[in-house]
């Protein structure tokens, strides 16, 4: 049984996951409390999927302790699994069946009751919008419609928790709205949805608490809003910059203890109502603009890709 | 999870966390089915007819040379061994080839184990599902050399009961081979390493006592052997002693098979 409704639907501490020489999560803690949305960003090879698959016991950890809905991984993450509903980063559908087909089987899996399957699989077509696809085959479909369908598919059991390993890859701008609609609702129902993204916009609208993940830990986390304003402030000036000086210019931006990051032909300096006039006069006219959280997960996660 | 044995209890057994459940192997055999009855056609084609062509090639054409091997007919000791070489084919290239093409290219278990699916059920089902194939279609050629002359015994009904457990042994010898090979290429060792040998050193063309004493006893060891010999059992008269040894051995062979396949496809699904 579920310890109870307050314990949180996740919770993980010092997780450490290494691949020979290479550590993929390293020393993580992360707690997310039942109900919310969680949005995890972090750069490529940051260790966010293979988070998920230790939640799913797909991969074990080396360290570290882990729970799902109360039941601890991975002893008992049978019954965490079938709980959960997980969309994951590499399409893994069922190409020799049909749409329909691929949604009944899930359901058999996810132990859906027998009176109930045919419902089951009606309701996670309309979640797809492959409704009048339902008896295409799955190599037919559009990369779009795939995507639906390994989302439907996730969800075709009702699950109390929902791992979306960058669910929007590959969407257009309309199916994502309604993607977005469709995790708002999630969240209307108790659900609890943990979510990976590279579209910092998406998470900011979306999620009611972000974690930054950088090198396999959770380098900072909070509400979009708070990590705004607590790393990039009220707001940021973009300053053009030339590439000869721009070495020196951010050294001196640095040494006057403001964090910047490139913003291409631009410097954006963060905290920017803060700058004193003598630094203001060495840049130049800059232009200024809201802080995002993109400002902060750049300027926490490093320019460079490693 | 790290439990490695087949309980079968009912599923109202008191509720713990890493039981072997019959859920989720009935999940995937419902997968399974619902492609069959897509493709039954090509499948049973081949299963069916390739041994049956084998069977009148050879008990035609070696059967009027022969005449006659170790008291029987050639066609009715041919009709025998090629219900051996049946199952043998139509299980140990499924559980190799299907079972890596699955896990490798189609990434179609990774979907499943993140459901409640662990993987000795997952292993279950698919050799299940292999073996009933298997198990049937090599019932076959038995059926059209009674058409030659085989004449039928009531015994024979037990035939379909030893061509599922050697097969469901065979299939979960080739799901192990497919999570050990490190690519595609490789299984040509296999094929031509092992499934032929398999295939001739077991008594299904030629009786075994033409062959040296070494390759007597190792003969022994091939489960295909064991298979032929409850066949012929079956077929021509059951010895009870000489049949339950036979058995025992498919048995051993089938479990010992099984916690291979299920130790190495963890290995491969889980990291
Ligand atoms: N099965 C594996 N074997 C070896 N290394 C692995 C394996 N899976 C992941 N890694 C490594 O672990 C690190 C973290 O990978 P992971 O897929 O978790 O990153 P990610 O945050 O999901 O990145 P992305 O945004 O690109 O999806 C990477 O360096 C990756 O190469
Ligand atoms: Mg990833």
């Amino acid at each position: 049984m579920p310890r109870s409704d307050t314990s949180p639907a996740i919770s993980l501490r010092g997780v450490v996951k290494r691949y020979g020489p290479l550590t993929a999560v390293d020393g993580l803690d992360l707690e997310v409390p039942a109900g919310i949305v969680l949005g995890l960003l972090g750069p490529n090879g940051a260790g966010k999927s293979t988070t998920m698959r230790m939640l799913t016991a797909q991969s074990r950890a080396d360290a570290g302790e882990i729970s799902v809905l109360g039941y601890r991984i991975p002893r008992e993450s049978k019954r965490a699994r079938a709980a959960m509903g997980v969309v994951p980063q590499h399409d893994n559908l069922d190409e020799e069946l049909t749409v329909g087909e691929n949604l009944a089987v899930f359901a058999h899996l996810y132990r859906v009751p027998r009176a109930e399957r045919p419902a089951a699989v009606r309701r996670a077509l309309d979640i797809a919008h492959l409704a009048d696809r339902r008896d295409t085959r799955t190599d037919r479909l559009s990369g779009g419609m795939r995507r639906r369908l390994l989302i439907a598919r996730g969800l075709v059991h009702r699950p109390r928790l929902v791992l979306l390993d960058e669910p929007t890859v590959g969407l257009d701008p309309q199916i994502r709205q309604e993607l977005w609609g469709l995790i708002s609702s999630l969240r209307e129902q108790g659900v609890t949805v943990l979510m990976s993204t590279h579209y910092i916009e998406e998470a900011e609208r979306l999620s009611d608490e972000v974690a930054v993940m950088a090198k396999g830990r959770v380098v900072t986390r909070g509400r979009p809003a708070d990590l705004v304003a607590d790393y990039a402030g009220a707001s940021v000036e973009e300053f053009p910059i030339r590439a000869a000086g721009a070495a020196a210019t951010v050294e001196a931006v640095r040494s006057a203890g403001f964090a910047s990051r490139r913003t291409g032909a631009t410097l954006s300096v963060l905290r920017a109502e803060n700058l004193p006039a003598s630094l203001r006069d060495r840049l130049g006219e800059g232009r200024r603009r809201a802080a995002t959280l993109e400002d902060v997960f750049v300027t926490l996660t490093g320019e460079r890709v490693e | 999870m790290t439990g490695g044995t087949v309980r079968r209890s009912g599923s109202t057994a008191r509720d713990e966390p890493g039981r072997f459940e019959f859920a989720p192997v009935a999940g995937v055999l419902v997968r399974e089915w619902a492609l069959f009855r897509r493709n039954w056609g090509p499948t049973t084609f081949a299963a069916v007819v390739e041994p049956i062509v084998y069977l009148l090639a050879f008990g035609f054409g070696l059967g009027s040379l022969v005449g006659a091997i170790g008291g029987y007919d050639y066609i009715e000791f041919v009709g025998t061994g090629i219900v051996g070489m049946s199952v043998l084919f139509s299980s140990m290239f499924p559980g190799l080839i299907d079972t890596y093409v699955r896990r490798v290219f189609r990434h179609g278990y990774e979907g499943m184990l993140a459901a409640p699916v662990d993987v000795r059920e997952l292993v279950t089902a698919e050799a299940t599902w292999i073996a009933l194939k298997a198990g049937t279609y090599a019932c076959a050629p038995l059926i059209v050399a009674m058409g030659f002359g085989l004449q039928p015994r009531p015994a024979m009904l037990l035939v379909p009961l030893v061509t599922l457990v050697s097969a469901f042994g065979f299939a979960l010898l080739g799901i192990w081979l497919s999570a050990v090979v490190p690519s595609m290429k490789t299984m040509d060792y296999i094929i031509s390493g092992l499934i032929t040998p398999l295939f001739l050193v077991a008594g299904t063309f030629f009786p075994l006592d033409a062959l040296p004493s070494w390759a007597q006893s190792l003969a022994a060891v091939n489960p295909l052997y064991h298979c032929v010999e409850l066949v012929r059992s079956a077929a021509f008269g059951l010895r009870p002693a000489a049949d339950l040894g036979h058995l025992a051995a498919l048995l051993a062979f089938a479990a010992a098979a099984w916690c291979l396949a299920v130790f190495q496809m963890r290995r491969r699904l889980i990291d």
